[in-house]
C-alpha cells in the first residue's frame, strides 16, 4: 500500500469515527424532541453525550485537517465547492455546540427551550447536510480542469443526494436511540427503544431504496461489484441483527451491530469512490484520485509517523473517559447541562 | 465589492472575533490549574469553589472559541483554495496535528474535568485539568508553527509550481515561530490573569466575598505580573527577528520611509502621508529604533521606498508597501496596551505585598477598565502582523490576490459574511450577558464550615464567610 492509498484509509477512518461518535450525539439531538417530553427528560438525554460530543466533534475537525495535509487539492475542491453548504452546516455546528453550554445557564423557559431548538435543528440538518454532501461525492459532480468545481444548486440537490441525506439522518437518529436504551433508565429507556424500532422499518426503506438508487445512478457497483455486493449484504444483516438484539433488550449488541452498520455504509462510499476521491461530472480525466490531490511522499511520511505515534493515546483516553461515564444518567443524578 | 476583498475582509472579521475567546481560554484554564493545584496541596475547599466558578466563565468561553474554530479551519478550503493548493503540503501538517495532538486532549480532558468531580480521584481531576492546559498550549504551538511558516517559510521547496516540504524539523525549529510562540502565549496567558484580576476587582469594589476574590486576584495578578513582563522580552526579541527576515513590516510599522542612518530614532507619533511618502508632526527618541532592532544603539534600519526597490528587482513589478499607517498605529497600541499590563502587574503586586489592595478603589476601578488591555493589544498586535505582512499569504512566495477561491462568488461570499457576523454578534452579546450573570451569582460556597483559611497570613480568613 503506498502512502497516497495509506491516507485515503486513514481519512475513510476519521469519517468513519466522526459518523460513529458525532453520530449518536446528533441522534440524541434530535431525540430531545421525539423521546423527551419535558425539560428534565431533555436534561438527562443531553447529560448522556454532555462528556462526549465535543471530542466526537474533532473526529469531523481532525477529518478536515488531515484532507489538507494529505490531500490540499480535494480539501480545497471540495470545500470551495461546497460553499454554501459548509457555511450553512458551520452555522448550525456553531449554534448546537453553544447550546450544549448555554441552555442550563440561565433558569428561565423561554431561554432553554430556545437552545434547545438550536440544540435539535442543526441534530437533524447536519447529518442530512453530510449525507448530501457524500452522496454527491459518489455521483459526481461539475470539476474542471483546473481541479475547480462550479457547482450550481442542483448539482449538490437532486432526488438521489436527497435520498442520501434522509439515509444518514435516520442512520444518526437510529443509533442515537439505541445509545439512549444503553445510557439512560426507565420510561425514557422504553420509549427509546420503542421509537429505535418503529425507526428501524423507516431506515430500512431508505437504505434499500439507496442502494438500489447509487447501483442505477453512479458507476460505483460497475467498478467495486466484487467489494460491494458482501458490504451491502453484511450491512442489511447487521441491520437486521440490531433491531432483533434490540427486541431481546440486548442493547449492548444492538449498538455494536449498527456501529457496524455505520462503518460498512461509510466505508462502501469510500470504496466505491477508491481510488478517486472526488468523481468530475465533466470529464474523467478531470477525477481527483489519491494520486493527483496528494502531498509529496515526504509530507505523507512525516504525518505517517506522527498519527501512528499519537492514535494509539487518543484511542486510549478516549476509551478511558468513556469508563469513567459508563453509568446510566436517570433523573435523580447530578445533571451539568 | 471584489471577491477578494469580501474574502479578505471575512477572514480578518471571523479570526479577529475568534481570537478573543482564544487567549482567554489559554489563560484562564493556567490559572484554574493553578488553584485546583492549590487546592489538592493546601486541602482548602476555597480552591475548590474558585476552580468551579473560573470553570463556568471558561467553559462559556471556550465554547465560543471552539465553534469558531472550527470555521477557521474550513475557511482556508472554501475561500482560498488557491492557497490551499499551492501550500497544503507544508501548511496542512501542522494543522492535522494540532487537531490529533491538542483537540482531542483538551476536548476529552475537559470532559472529564467537568463530569468527573465526583467519579475521579483528586489526583486525576487535577491531572484533567493540566492535560487541558497542556492541550490549549500545544494548540497555539502547532497553529503559530502555520503561521510563522507564512510569515517566514522555511523548510520546503517548490516543485511542479507548488510547495513541498522537505524538512519537517525545520518547519519546527523555525526561529520565527520562537518569537511568535511565547510572545503568544504569554499574552495568552496575561489575558486570562487579566480577567480574572478585574473580574475579581469588580466584585471587590462591592466588598463581597472577599477572601474568595482577594486569592483569586493574588493567583490572577502574579500570573499577570510574571507573564507582562515576559510579554515585554519576547515582544523585543519578536522586533528584533522582524527586522532580519521582514524588513519592510518593521519599515511600516516604524513609518520609516527613507533609510533611517545610524543611529536610528525611535518615533512615538507622526502624521504618515502615504501618497508623498512622507511624515509629519514626528516626535522621536534618539537611539531607540536601533535599541528596538539590534539590541544596540548603532545602526542603519532600512525605509520602506529602498525596499520596494529591492523587491521589484527581486519579485518583479508591484506594489510590495502593505498599509503603513494601519501597521503603525497597531504595532504603537499594542506595545503601549503591553507597558500598561507590565505597570499594573508591579503596582497590583505591591498594594497586595502590603494588604492595601481592597481599600485601593482607584486601583480596583482601573483593574477593572484594564480588562479590555489586554484584548486591544493583542487584536492590534495581530493586526500588525498579517497587515504588515500584505501583499503575501506567504512571504516572499504567494500573494494573497493570486492565494482566494477562484469558484467562489461575490454573492456567496456576501451571504457567509453577513450570517457569520449576525450569528457571531448573537454569540459575543449571549457571552457578555452570561458572563455577567455568573459573576453576579458569585461563587457557591456552600461548603461553608471547610471554608476556613490555612494561611496563617492571611488576616481575612476568618470573617468573611458569614454573609
Amino acid at each position: 500500500m503506498s502512502l497516497n492509498e495509506l491516507w485515503f484509509l486513514l481519512i475513510a477512518v476519521l469519517f468513519i469515527g466522526f459518523f460513529f461518535l458525532e453520530g449518536y450525539d446528533f441522534g440524541v439531538g434530535m431525540a430531545t424532541r421525539f423521546v423527551a417530553r419535558n425539560d428534565l427528560e431533555r436534561r438527562v438525554l443531553i447529560n448522556t453525550i454532555g462528556p462526549f460530543w465535543d471530542a466526537n466533534e474533532v473526529w469531523l475537525i481532525t477529518a478536515g485537517g488531515a484532507m489538507f495535509a494529505a490531500f490540499p487539492n480535494w480539501y480545497a475542491t471540495l470545500f470551495s465547492g461546497f460553499y454554501v453548504p459548509l457555511v450553512v452546516m458551520l452555522l448550525l455546528l456553531i449554534a448546537r455546540g453553544t447550546a450544549f453550554e448555554f441552555r442550563a445557564k440561565v433558569a428561565h423557559p423561554k431561554w432553554g427551550e430556545t437552545w434547545d431548538w438550536a440544540i435539535f435543528i442543526p441534530s437533524l440538518l447536519v447529518p442530512f447536510l453530510w449525507g448530501v454532501v457524500f452522496s454527491s461525492l459518489v455521483y459526481g459532480l461539475p470539476i474542471d480542469s483546473k481541479m475547480n468545481m462550479h457547482g450550481v444548486f442542483s448539482s449538490f440537490v437532486n432526488p438521489y443526494t436527497v435520498l442520501g441525506g434522509l439515509l444518514i439522518t435516520l442512520l444518526c437518529l437510529y443509533h442515537g436511540l439505541v445509545y439512549l436504551c444503553l445510557r439512560t433508565t426507565d420510561e425514557l429507556r422504553d420509549r427509546a427503544r420503542a421509537l429505535a424500532t418503529k425507526i428501524f422499518w423507516l431506515l430500512a426503506a431508505a437504505a434499500i431504496a439507496f442502494v438500489v438508487v447509487t447501483f442505477f445512478v453512479t458507476d460505483l457497483f460497475a467498478r467495486r461489484g466484487a467489494w460491494l455486493y458482501p458490504i451491502y449484504v453484511l450491512d442489511v444483516l447487521a441491520l437486521v441483527l440490531s433491531v432483533l438484539f434490540l427486541g431481546k433488550k440486548h442493547d449492548g449488541w444492538a449498538f455494536g451491530m449498527n456501529a457496524g452498520v455505520i462503518l460498512l455504509t461509510v466505508s462502501s462510499l469510500f470504496i466505491g469512490l477508491f481510488p478517486r476521491v472526488m468523481i468530475s461530472s465533466i470529464k474523467s480525466a478531470y477525477d481527483l484520485t489519491v494520486y493527483n490531490s496528494a502531498s509529496g511522499p515526504y509530507s505523507l511520511g512525516v504525518m505517517t509517523i506522527v498519527a501512528v505515534t499519537l492514535l494509539p493515546f487518543v484511542l486510549g483516553y478516549s476509551i478511558w473517559s468513556y469508563t469513567v461515564f459508563k453509568k446510566r444518567v436517570s433523573k435523580k443524578e447530578h445533571l451539568e447541562y | 465589492m471584489d471577491v477578494l476583498s469580501l474574502a479578505r475582509f471575512q477572514y480578518a472579521a471571523t479570526t479577529i472575533f475568534h481570537f478573543f475567546f482564544v487567549p482567554l481560554s489559554i489563560g484562564l484554564v493556567l490559572i484554574i490549574s493553578i488553584m485546583e493545584t492549590m487546592y489538592v496541596v493546601k486541602k482548602n475547599a476555597l480552591y475548590k469553589e474558585m476552580a468551579q466558578f473560573w470553570g463556568k466563565l471558561f467553559l462559556i468561553n471556550f465554547a465560543i472559541g471552539v465553534v469558531t474554530g472550527i470555521l477557521q479551519e474550513f475557511q482556508f478550503g472554501m475561500n482560498w483554495s488557491q492557497y490551499s493548493r499551492f501550500m497544503g503540503d507544508v501548511f496542512g501538517a501542522p494543522l492535522a496535528i494540532e487537531a490529533l495532538l491538542a483537540f482531542f486532549l483538551e476536548s476529552t480532558f475537559i470532559g472529564l474535568w467537568v463530569f468527573g468531580w465526583d467519579r475521579l480521584s483528586k489526583g486525576a481531576h487535577l491531572t484533567c485539568i493540566w492535560l487541558v492546559t497542556a492541550g490549549t498550549s500545544l494548540s497555539a504551538l502547532w497553529i503559530l508553527t502555520a503561521n510563522s511558516f507564512m510569515q517566514h517559510p522555511v523548510g520546503f521547496a517548490i516543485q511542479h509550481g507548488r510547495a513541498v516540504m522537505t524538512n519537517f524539523g525545520a518547519l519546527l525549529a523555525n526561529p520565527q515561530l520562537w518569537v511568535e510562540f511565547p510572545h503568544t502565549i504569554f499574552g495568552s496567558f496575561a489575558t486570562g490573569a487579566f480577567v480574572v484580576a478585574g473580574i475579581s476587582a469588580i466584585v471587590l469594589l462591592k466588598k463581597k466575598n472577599i477572601e474568595f476574590y482577594k486569592k483569586s486576584f493574588k493567583i490572577g495578578i502574579i500570573v499577570g505580573l510574571i507573564s507582562g513582563i515576559l510579554l515585554a522580552f519576547c515582544g523585543h526579541f519578536q522586533a528584533q527577528y522582524l527586522v532580519q527576515t521582514q524588513p519592510m513590516k518593521m519599515a511600516a510599522s516604524e513609518g520609516l520611509w527613507k533609510d533611517s542612518g545610524s543611529p536610528a530614532a525611535w518615533t512615538v507619533i507622526a502624521s504618515i502621508n502615504t501618497t508623498k511618502h512622507q511624515n509629519s508632526g514626528e516626535i522621536q527618541i534618539p537611539y531607540l529604533l536601533d535599541y528596538l532592532s539590534y539590541g544596540k544603539f548603532s545602526g542603519n534600519v532600512k525605509g520602506i521606498d529602498t525596499l520596494q526597490k529591492e523587491y521589484v528587482a527581486k519579485y518583479g513589478k508591484g506594489n510590495y508597501i502593505p498599509p503603513v499607517k494601519t501597521t503603525f498605529w497597531s504595532f504603537r497600541i499594542m506595545a503601549v496596551m503591553g507597558g500598561i499590563l507590565c505597570i499594573l502587574g508591579i503596582v497590583g503586586a505591591i498594594l497586595l505585598w502590603r494588604n492595601k489592595l481592597v481599600e485601593s478603589k482607584w486601583f480596583l476601578r482601573l483593574m477593572v477598565a484594564a480588562i479590555a488591555v489586554p484584548y486591544i493589544g493583542s487584536t492590534t498586535g495581530w493586526l500588525m502582523t498579517e497587515i504588515g505582512r500584505q501583499p503575501w499569504t506567504v512571504f516572499g512566495y504567494m500573494q494573497t490576490a493570486a492565494s482566494v477561491s477562484p469558484n467562489v462568488s461575490a454573492g456567496e461570499l456576501l451571504f457567509s459574511i453577513i450570517s457569520f457576523i449576525a450569528m457571531y454578534t448573537i454569540l459575543g452579546a449571549v457571552m457578555v450577558y452570561l458572563f455577567a450573570r455568573v459573576v453576579k451569582q458569585g461563587p457557591a460556597l456552600d461548603n461553608k464550615e471547610t471554608l476556613q483559611s490555612d494561611d496563617p497570613f492571611d488576616g481575612e480568613a476568618y470573617h468573611v464567610v458569614t454573609e
